[in-house]
């Protein structure tokens, strides 16, 4: 679209802009269909009111720049258009810092198929109290590659605050996620570096998910360590079909059918139904038939993670939650495995192949119970030695 | 920087008015096609608001459009698609009238196609260059004599390429066969054009072997499978296939799809948001009022509601024909 537009004639050009109106988000919008390769474009300090999507298409090394996460903020609250507050779409080398975005009526920030892509410094939420009438994702990057998102602050998601999906090469780093159903979210990604954020008081913490039905098929290669995973214990306010509306309220970190995914070195405290969860995707209940979808775990390494001491209530409402009471009342293990294996697993002598196995070791009160939930929740195991073991390549890949 | 292809007295460079392009001769208004402009159909309109559209092609001098043995329609470099958004004043007498709100131009260069927009005046006389969208107050009567106000929104540049999309790549959307081969009945259009040298079709083209679109406004003929695929494909499929800016959800609803949990059958949504309505699948076979479908189709919340551009009104023609199939579907 840039260089169609480069043949419009300059004079053209100004009368274009001259004669279209003089409000600041029409401006805005008109700059960004503009924007020459390499350009930074700036948004004024003040509070700027927007009632359609700020949208970004096929740019080359564009900066859209605010004056300050307490100086700039794009509201989104009378929004009238566009299911998103800003959208960047088939772009490369894109910046996004320093601002405020709240209250858009769909996601706060989409970025579609961009590859090199920074989120720095910016807080995206939604006011009030969280609700479900509250947009899914405040950033959310699907099939970009490339994506580094730091000092973000994301709150009131009612899906998932930082979200990345079906995209490659993440890192996600020193942001803060609060009072979202999930604070971050990995799915169906690969090469995922999530590390030394803070996500509290969110439902979920930090969820590490595959799904069925979607293009990019399998996620994985994630690692997440240094984290302050604290008192994720609001209440799941998604609507019903999403699956996060599933996890249940206490949970710190959640890991659901992907493969090679390390957790480490993360201070996980105060989650109160389950602080760290490795689960396949039939613990959802939901039917699976996309025949290229694996929905198990493996390759899972916990260790080396701080829970907290004490007694822990898990939640009622919650299914799951209501059942860990049942079976441990107020007790509940840190580490909680569902056991439902894949019968495809390679095998030799009756034991998993190194690769595909969980790893758990040297956890601080790491308590743990594989919930045999392929056994209708019987003959709970407590036992921790069939997987105390290590993935050696994980760690030397860091 | 003006040297673009320049055709039988066509500058193809962009224009500051759409009169400039000389597209129609006389009042403007009238949208008298000049030589080599010339009016087409197609079978599935997408549903605008209730707007009217008057589409119309133009093919520089000496030149046709093409369509190869996959059936796939090509155009010249120098073609120019032109699409003008109206209301009559009364639908039930449109000899009283109309208001034309916008025209929106596709035109093909060697480096694929780009939108431009054009904005008309309270006048009628002439319509504007608009790189970034506009709105606008309109009323207008409806065919049952209602009165009915809309807040008008013409897009901006980009939000074209977010329906007119392929991969990334700009395409257009009614121009495909699917869309022009029309019923026999009507006269066929490819077969006309083909009569006067517009279009060279494959040897043995035949009509009624060619992909076609149910007209899904007609009960008859046609099964309401048809219709309501041909609905949801000119209404949803420009984004909602593998190759469309919603692949991301894996719901696929363009025409060729034929994997019922793709088309939504019991697909729980992926990034739906508050866009689930509380409702578990897609689409619930037999159940209309559970299906995820229906419920973004009838919602006019710019977070929610189905398409994401184009549409504030819920189209009640195409929610009747949508909930039917769904309650009929086994």
């Amino acid at each position: 679209m840039l260089k169609q537009l480069l043949l419009l004639p300059v004079w053209l050009l100004a009368t274009a802009i001259l004669t279209a109106q003089p409000d600041i988000e029409k401006q805005i919008q008109t700059q960004l269909i503009l924007a020459e390769d390499g350009e930074v474009i700036e948004f004024p300090a003040g509070k700027i009111d927007l009632s359609n999507t700020l949208w970004l298409d096929a740019k080359k090394n564009i900066t859209l720049r605010g004056a300050g996460q307490d100086k700039t903020v794009l509201s989104f609250k009378n929004q009238t258009q566009g299911a998103e507050g800003i959208k960047v779409t088939n772009a490369s080398g894109i910046v996004l810092e320093h601002f405020t975005i709240e209250d858009s009526k769909g996601d706060l920030i989409k970025t579609q198929s961009v590859k090199g892509l920074i989120f720095r410094d910016i807080t995206a939420r939604w006011s009030g109290k969280p609700k479900k009438t509250n947009g899914s994702y405040a950033l959310y990057p699907v099939q970009c590659q490339n994506v580094r998102m730091e000092r973000c602050t994301a709150i009131g998601a009612s899906d998932a605050g930082l979200y990345i999906g079906q995209s490659d090469s993440v890192w996600v780093t020193r942001c803060y996620a609060k009072n979202n159903v999930a604070g971050i979210e990995i799915e169906n990604t690969t090469n995922a570096w999530v590390y030394e954020n803070y996500a509290l008081y969110n439902t979920g913490g930090i969820l590490v998910f595959d799904l069925p039905d979607l293009p990019k098929k399998r996620g994985g290669h994630v690692k997440v360590w240094k984290n302050k995973i604290i008192e994720n214990n609001y209440r799941n306010f998604a609507p019903k079909g999403n699956i996060v509306g599933k996890v249940p309220p206490g949970t710190g970190v959640m890991i659901l059918a992907t493969n090679d995914v390390e957790v480490f070195d993360n201070y996980i405290m105060d989650n109160k139904t389950a602080s760290t969860a490795i689960v396949s995707y039939y613990i959802t209940e939901n039917p699976v038939k996309d025949e290229h979808y694996n929905p198990y775990p493996s390759g899972i390494y916990i260790h080396d993670n701080v829970y907290s001491e004490g007694k822990r209530m898990p939640t009622w409402k919650n299914k799951l939650g209501f059942l860990f009471w049942l079976k441990f009342g107020r007790n509940v293990p840190h580490i909680l495995y569902d056991g439902i294996q894949d019968p495809e697993n390679p095998v030799r002598d009756g034991v998993v192949l190194p690769e595909y196995r969980i790893c758990i070791r040297n956890n601080e009160n790491g308590t743990f119970a594989n919930l045999k939930a392929d056994k209708k929740f019987k003959g709970i195991s407590r036992d921790l030695k069939p997987y105390d073991c290590t993935h050696d390549s994980m760690e030397s890949n860091r | 920087m003006r040297s673009q292809a320049r055709t039988a007295g066509f500058d193809m460079a962009p224009k500051m008015r759409l009169s400039d392009y000389g597209f129609f001769t006389g009042d403007l208004s009238a949208l008298h096609p000049a030589p080599r402009v010339f009016a087409y159909e197609v079978n599935a309109p997408l549903f605008s608001d209730y707007a009217e559209k008057a589409r119309f092609i133009f093919l520089p001098e000496g030149e046709k459009m093409t369509c190869n043995d996959s059936l796939s329609l090509d155009f010249p470099n120098g073609s120019v698609l032109i699409k003008n958004f109206f209301y009559f004043h009364d639908a039930e007498h449109p000899e009283n009238g109309r208001r034309i709100l916008e025209t929106r131009l596709l035109i093909k260069d060697e480096k694929g196609w780009k939108a431009l927009e054009y904005i008309w005046n309270d006048e009628q006389t002439d319509a504007v260059l608009e790189v970034a969208g506009a709105s606008f107050p309109v009323q207008w009567t409806d065919v049952s004599g209602k009165k009915r106000s809309i807040q008008y929104i013409a897009p901006n540049l980009n939000q074209c390429k977010g329906c007119h999309s392929y991969d990334g790549r700009f395409i257009p959307l009614g121009a495909t066969i699917r869309q022009l081969n029309q019923y026999p009945a009507a006269g066929n259009q490819l077969l006309s054009w083909q009569e006067s040298g517009l279009i060279d079709l494959p040897s043995g083209f035949d009509v009624s072997s060619a992909p076609r679109l149910a007209d899904y406004r007609q009960a008859s003929p046609g099964n309401i499978d048809d219709r309501a695929r041909a609905y949801l494909d000119a209404n949803c499929g420009h984004c909602h296939n593998p190759h469309g800016p919603a692949n991301t959800s894996g719901m696929f609803l363009n025409i060729t799809e034929r994997n019922p949990e793709r088309l939504g059958v019991g697909k729980a949504p992926v990034a739906a948001g508050r866009g689930s309505g509380d409702r578990k699948f897609g689409i619930v076979p037999g159940k209309p009022n559970e299906s995820i479908l229906l419920y973004r189709m009838e919602s006019d919340d710019p977070g929610i509601r189905m398409p994401e551009l184009g549409r504030q009104l819920p189209h009640q023609e195409g929610l009747d024909l949508i909930k039917t199939w769904i309650k009929e579907m086994k």
